[in-house]
């Protein structure tokens, strides 16, 4: 048994904590709430790093590493609120590597920027692969693609959409068939990407309306692939926002030490000690979860839902509360744009709502372990 | 990221699951017997994994262990899992007190009492908590005094004593000088259970369990070698003990059955009640820490397996458990109804077994503070025990409560 980071890992980790640290991303996360325009493009941050083919395998121009090597990159740039467009490239990525697309080689270079356009699979209630709907918490149906190839519908929310090259979008088939994984170009006919900003800035989004759009199939990619790749942005999501809740603790922890009331540091005062200490046990637990999921991600893919939404559900869960207490441990400060509280405040905030959101990641931690039974 | 065994981990657990299968007639169920027979075919079967070399397993060779390490533990008790039989009954023997022997204890000691602990023949209990002494472990009052001829006298009283009534000794925390600071005056004793003057009352826990005591001791007459480690020295040797405690826990946790897919399968016998949006939020909020505490207990080993010793913030683990097994039985009661708390059922003894496993070991609140200043550095909170003397601070004390008790309110 052996859990610990690897040489490489240690190397990839912080190679990817010494690249995002020659932008102030947490700055620029602030002036991109007024004006979305100054928000760097990271972009080429990633590309020169490797991190777009991450996981393309070697033969196909990528680093052929595994799930957790991703998260490793995730958990860095969450800590740093990078908007790195990872999130969206690397499950599409993975799936057009796997899929033979005579594009993964732009993909893994990154010249070509992907995005998945995700859809849930079903469930042990829900039988239908759905989307987020543009409001509301009731869920839509998946894309469809009908007899001539064309794709019609909507799927709302995505990440990392605008300006994507390549989306990889999950539909079914007008003809019932399994669900497929099809293939277009971001600028192509009938395909509209609406930009969307919410709350954190530093999140790029969008509204992905089909209409007729027609693109290509990718062989060999079926129901459970695209299963995994849902679970994969998952477990991503959950590491990016465990790296803002390690961000979120030093903080905290840092300011218990220094600000002093009655007389002694506050983090000599139970209430606030507590407070951290709880962080710290929700941490630990999203980081466990998420070592299970790169674990099964590799030995397991069977556990990999199950892993995979428990740890986004923890991560999640433990962003929210540190995310809270970062704000309450600082008092009125901050709780002001004087500190960068309110950004981790804000990226918990839109990132709990993201991609069938926590309370779905939670409802299939039971689905699987009911469906187990 | 690697779970599986190393090749030769594989051989040993292979070796051990071998040696279970043939064995397992021998070990004692647990059906209708009284609590006698119990606890004499447990010795039995104690002896009998000891034999096998499957208890002690981290003890030296030269002390009648296996020389191996806590890696080697977990196996065996994975294994014992596993195969359905129970463990050692003597676990705060072996796991805690033996260690501590053999840590702190002289030659005479450790080959007088090590090999009856191995195999059960005398059983031991840790006499370390009293009614004002839980998880402040170094406020004890337990007195035990110097007579002219090297021997002691002991007088006080213990309490949350598991085995004790069946013990032949305990590991007894004492203080030794009122007039130095608290933490300084106390001794660790060697104490046989059945010398005059000890006394043991059981005490039932919330489930109705006899096996926790209180014991009494009333001037028990020590001699000059029941004394283990320096005098004075008491608070490094409990110190030693705790640490195999949090250490025991941990490696054992897998055994408290507190598993996700437990509980999911409670669920998934009822068509309406898995189907049910609350119930799913609140198997699922529950079932990922358990999840979690399994895989931090795999990251424990691991880094037991890099020769790390693991720290306070394992007591982490002890928590989520703790939290996500009262929800989870809460849960099972809510979907049961009133039936999941008839007398014998599985949930109701589970029900009732948590509030107590909230502060055995230390409570929550505790366990934060230690996981605080020791993990995350934070200051303490400011002390009043510091400094003075044991007595001087007692009568603080006395004199602070009395003023308290005078001030009003109802």
């Amino acid at each position: 048994m052996n859990l610990e980071l690897t040489d490489e890992q240690e190397f990839l980790r912080d190679a990817a904590r010494d690249a995002l640290s020659r932008v102030k991303t947490v700055a620029a996360a602030r002036s991109a709430i007024e004006d979305p325009s100054t928000l760097p493009d990271l972009w080429p941050t990633a590309c020169s790093a490797g991190w777009a083919g991450l996981l393309v395998c070697e033969e196909a121009g990528g680093a052929g590493l595994g799930a957790f090597d991703a998260m490793l990159v995730m958990m860095e740039a969450g800590r740093v609120l990078a908007g790195v467009s990872l999130l969206g490239h690397l499950p599409a990525s993975e799936l057009l590597d796997r899929g033979g697309s005579s594009s993964v080689g732009d993909v893994a270079e990154g010249s070509a920027r992907a995005c998945f356009v995700a859809a849930r699979p079903p469930g042990d209630v829900v039988a239908a692969w759905t989307v987020e709907a543009s409001s509301g918490c009731v869920r839509v149906e998946a894309p469809e693609l009908d007899a001539e190839g064309r794709l019609d519908g909507q799927v709302c929310w995505v990440v990392d959409a605008p300006g994507a090259a390549v989306l990889v979008v999950v539909a079914t088939q007008a003809d019932g068939g399994g669900p497929v994984a099809v293939v277009i170009d971001g600028d192509a006919g009938g395909v509209s990407i609406e930009p969307v900003v919410r709350y954190d800035a530093t999140r790029s989004l969008g509204h992905v309306t089909f209409a007729g759009a027609s693109g290509s199939v990718l062989q060999g990619v079926g129901a459970s692939e695209l299963a995994s790749a849902w679970y994969l942005a998952q477990a991503l999501l959950g590491a990016e926002s465990l790296g803002a809740v390690e961000t979120a603790l030093a903080t905290s922890v840092s300011y218990a030490k220094e600000r002093f009331t009655f007389g002694r540091a506050i983090g000599s005062y139970q209430a606030v000690k507590h407070s951290l200490v709880e962080i710290l046990r929700l941490r630990e637990n999203a980081y466990s979860l998420l070592v299970y999921a790169g674990w099964a991600y590799q030995d397991a893919p069977d556990e990999f839902p199950l892993a995979a939404s428990a740890a986004r559900a923890a991560a999640g869960h433990a962003l929210d509360y540190a995310s809270r207490a970062l704000i309450s441990v600082h008092g009125g400060l901050g709780a002001t744009w004087e500190h960068d509280a309110p950004l981790f405040f804000r990226r918990a905030q839109l990132s709990r709502r993201l991609l069938g959101g926590l309370g779905d990641a939670t409802d299939r931690v039971a689905g699987e372990l009911l469906g187990a039974a | 990221m690697d779970l599986s065994d190393s090749p030769e981990q594989a051989k040993y657990r292979a070796k051990v699951r071998v040696w279970l299968q043939e064995h397992r007639d021998e070990a004692p169920v647990f059906a209708g017997q009284d609590e006698q027979e119990s606890i004499a075919a447990r010795r039995d079967w104690q002896r009998t994994l000891a034999e096998a070399g499957l208890a002690g397993v981290t003890w030296p060779v030269e002390l009648g262990g296996q020389g191996l390490g806590a890696v080697e533990q977990v196996i065996v008790n994975q294994e014992i899992a596993r195969a359905g039989v129970p463990g050692i009954l003597d676990v705060i023997g072996v796991g805690m007190l033996g260690p501590t022997l053999i840590a702190h204890g002289t030659d005479e000691q450790k080959n007088r009492y090590l090999g009856p602990m191995l195999h059960a023949d005398e059983v031991w209990c840790q006499l370390f908590s009293e009614p004002a002494a839980g998880s402040d472990l170094a406020a004890v009052q337990a007195r035990a005094t110097p007579q002219d001829d090297g021997g002691w006298r002991l007088s006080g009283q213990k309490v949350w004593t598991t085995n004790a009534h069946f013990a032949s000794f305990g590991l007894l925390l004492a203080r030794t000088d009122p007039d130095v600071p608290k933490h300084k005056g106390l001794t660790m004793f060697i104490v046989p259970m059945d010398d005059e003057g000890v006394t043991v009352r059981p005490l039932r826990k919330l489930s109705g369990e006899p096996d926790f005591n209180e014991v009494f001791f009333d001037d028990v007459a020590l001699d000059a070698d029941a004394v283990c480690g320096p005098v004075g020295g008491g608070w490094g040797t409990a110190l030693t003990t705790l640490m195999f405690e949090r250490l025991t826990i941990g490696l054992g946790s897998e055994a408290m059955g507190y598993r996700a897919e437990r509980f999911a399968q409670g669920i998934a016998a009822d068509a309406h009640a898995r189907r049910y949006p609350e119930v799913r939020r609140r198997l699922g909020e529950l079932s990922l820490e358990l999840l979690a505490v399994k895989f931090s207990g795999y990251r424990t080993l691991s880094a037991l397996q890099q020769g790390q010793i693991p720290g306070p913030e394992s007591g982490l683990a002890k928590i989520t458990t703790v939290r996500a097994a009262i929800e989870a039985g809460d849960l099972m009661a809510d979907v049961l109804g009133p039936e999941a708390l008839e007398a014998d059922s599985e949930w109701a003894h589970m029900i009732s077994y948590l509030p107590g496993l909230k502060s055995a070991g230390g409570t929550e609140e505790i366990l934060r503070n230690t996981v605080g200043e020791r993990v995350l550095g934070l200051p303490p909170e400011p002390r009043l025990d510091k400094g003075i003397a044991f007595s001087e601070l007692r009568a603080k004390e006395r004199e602070a409560a009395a003023a308290l008790s005078g001030s009003g309110g109802s």
